[in-house]
């Protein structure tokens, strides 16, 4: 079994992808001879051709909408776009086409188009490089949202989104490309969408997280272990659909719930999870439901990001703030 | 300084505005049978405008995006085109659509807000009508990259209009078809205005058929009321797509006789005169003229014709306005093909407050 790193994941679901079905098809800037910025479709190309791996002319509309048409004739589309700061000029095709054409069609045409891109800052990169914008897909309805935290999920959850017959943004966490290896089985084993996963079990607190603060947060509850506070650690891994169930169930066991997010906090996903809590679970709430998110600021150059990207430290704070009175 | 690169935009009329040949005709201009097919859709589009029009006006109809004096180009494009080719419209190119399969009883179920007038019973793979200007064009040259990839011989055909060309994605369009010899032709119906912005103050080119140069794709216009021209047009357009020569930019000059849609009036900002003149250049009359010189055409027709198209307008009519009526769920039927568990409880709600809501 491969040791992998979390690109190196994504590629093997690529390839794997590509070798399974003759109507995959990849595109995007700079992914072909290049392999792209980040080397996710590295040795693509050379393996399957330059019409199967495509390089686009340098506009993300026109991947949005070139998907949504080569899409309509039956064709899986990853398109990949190189970093979320620039996903802007696609949303028009994403949330006018792509995101409907299935509804407003009847189901006569539809959109298999996978959306990757970057998620999240942490690798001094230049400005509009480190964005973290999943709100602006999740709130429209037709798409699906993922985004992995791990190298076997990447892979298990790309197998999944590709093999979907609607769109699905694929946010992949940029800290996480190289952080750690793991041993990934190339299988061909998709995992199940719409599902949060319950990374660690706990008695005292929830922790809701997901993409690269999953890392974080782990390493938080590590250290809240080491104070005789036991946190249950969800990673949240579909961003839409949220899958409530499995944070309300853990906050019915804790009590306690402290929502992990790198995304700016205003109108976030923290706030939809939540508001559900409330409306749902109120009564098994034992203190106020705390958020530790990004701040309302526009994401800063690369040399204020330390401060930030949340660190272990808030998480921790937020986590033993439930636990106090 | 030397000239490296040089570019020419042809132009194309048949038929003057009376109706008279004046340049080599086509085949198909000498076959009466083709010459009456395609003046029979034009009458049909002419009349059933102005059913919806009054639908619209009696409040049986939601806005609608009204298609006089554009009946010759959107008939010819869809003559010139084959069945097994794909078409990505805006929203008024009925003569193209009806000529492909597009049933009149879709296109009023869409303009009564309904969606199921988007599912053509006809053209399958057919784009529905798009709304948001401009992004159509990208998913031309996409379905025209699946044709490439499958080594299909078939085309894909975007329209646009004059203002839609001001948008980044036409370009964008263009430039991805022209680097891969897409087989897509791109039609801008330049129809004088942009709701209210007339083509000056849209652009400094001198025609829309060179908005490809750029991109190196190549461009011609013709007489968008010149049936005979439009089809010759798209007919080289589309072989030289089909033979894998790339694509072509086609404008087609015409006016809008109407006012942009039904929610629109063009009075507050048309000059009276310029559309006046414009009907001296209207599509029907010179078809039916051309038609007649050749003994193609005579009254007798032309009234049997008009009872026909009106009887079909009647019994379309007929059908849209008894479909059976939606319920609640038609919002949450088709989001996907899987749909999330969380849906089904707003699914019930929405089955519990339905036809509840301000209006």
């Amino acid at each position: 079994m491969p040791r992998v790193t979390l690109v190196e994941g994504i590629n093997l679901a690529l390839a794997r992808a590509l070798a399974d079905d003759p109507d995959v098809v990849l595109i995007g800037e700079d992914i072909g001879v290049n392999g792209g910025v980040f080397r996710a479709t590295a040795g693509l190309q050379q393996r399957f051709g330059a019409l199967r791996v495509q390089d686009t002319p340098l506009a993300e509309g026109l991947i949005g909408g070139m998907a949504v048409g080569m899409a309509s004739q039956g064709l899986k589309v990853v398109a990949e776009i190189q970093f979320m700061g620039f996903l802007y000029p696609a949303l028009d095709q994403i949330a006018n086409h792509m995101a409907r054409m299935r509804n407003r069609t009847r189901g006569r045409l539809t959109c298999p188009v996978v959306m990757r891109m970057p998620h999240g800052g942490g690798i001094h990169a230049p400005e509009h490089h480190s964005e973290s914008l999943e709100v602006l897909l999740a709130h429209h309805a037709g798409l699906r949202v993922l985004c992995p935290s791990s190298p076997a999920r990447a892979y298990g959850l790309l197998l999944a989104a590709i093999r979907d017959p609607d769109p699905v943004m694929f946010l992949e966490p940029t800290r996480l490309y190289r952080l750690a290896k793991q041993d990934v089985l190339d299988d061909g084993r998709a995992l199940p969408l719409d599902e949060a996963v319950v990374l660690r079990e706990g008695d005292d607190v929830t922790l809701v997280t997901w993409g690269a603060m999953v890392h974080d947060t782990l390493r938080a509850a590590d250290e809240l272990m080491n104070e005789k506070i036991s946190c249950e650690v969800i990673d949240l891994s579909s961003l839409s659909p949220i899958d409530h169930d499995t944070i309300l169930e853990s906050v019915g066991h804790t009590g306690r719930l402290v929502i992990v997010h790198e995304a700016a906090r205003n109108a976030g996903l923290g706030a939809e999870i939540a508001a559900t809590v409330a409306e749902k679970a109120l009564y098994d709430l034992l203190a106020p439901v705390v958020r530790v998110t990004g701040y309302d600021t526009v994401m800063p150059y690369f040399a204020m990001e330390r401060s930030y990207i949340l660190s272990v430290a808030r998480i921790v704070d937020a986590a033993k703030q439930t636990l106090q009175g | 300084m030397k000239t490296i690169a040089q570019f020419a935009i042809g132009y194309e009329q048949l038929l003057d505005a009376e109706g008279r040949a004046c340049g080599d005709l086509p085949p198909f201009a000498n076959d009466a049978d083709a010459m009456r097919r395609m003046y029979s859709m034009m009458v049909l589009c002419r009349l059933f405008d102005t059913k919806a029009i009054n639908l619209q006006r009696t409040g049986r109809l939601g806005t609608y995006a009204p298609c006089t004096g554009h009946e010759a180009t959107h008939v010819a494009v869809g003559a010139a085109m084959r069945p097994e080719d794909v078409l990505c419209p805006v929203y008024r190119e009925y003569g193209t659509q009806i000529w492909r399969g597009v049933t009149l009883t879709e296109i009023l179920t869409y303009w009564a807000g309904d969606e199921r007038g988007t599912d053509f019973a006809g053209p399958r793979e057919d784009f529905p009508w798009c709304v948001p200007i401009g992004s159509q064009t990208p998913h031309a040259a996409g379905v025209a990259m699946a044709f490439k990839m499958r080594r299909q011989p078939r085309c894909a055909v975007a329209y646009i209009g004059d203002g839609g060309t001001s948008q980044g994605a036409f370009h964008e369009a263009i430039n991805l078809a022209g680097a891969h010899r897409l087989p897509v032709v791109f039609v801008v119906v330049n129809n004088g205005w942009a709701i209210s912005v007339p083509v000056a103050q849209q652009t400094a080119a001198q025609t829309f058929a060179q908005k490809g140069l750029g991109n190196g794709v190549p461009g011609v216009q013709c007489d968008g009321n010149d049936i005979l021209a439009v089809r010759k047009v798209m007919e080289d357009a589309l072989e030289r797509a089909r033979s894998g020569e790339g694509p072509t930019v086609v404008e087609a000059v015409t006016y809008r006789l109407s006012d942009h849609t039904t929610a629109d009036d063009a009075s507050r900002y048309r000059p009276q005169g310029e559309l006046d003149a414009a009907w001296q250049r209207e599509p029907l009359l010179r078809t039916r003229r051309f038609m007649e010189q050749r003994g193609f055409w005579d009254e007798s027709r032309e009234a049997a014709l008009r009872a026909d198209c009106v009887a079909q307008i009647e019994a379309a009519v007929h059908g849209y306005q008894n479909r059976p009526a939606a319920d609640t769920d038609h919002m949450f039927d088709h989001l996907f093909a899987h749909p999330p568990a969380a849906l089904g409880e707003q699914m019930l709600t929405a089955r519990q407050y339905g036809k509840t809501g301000s209006h």
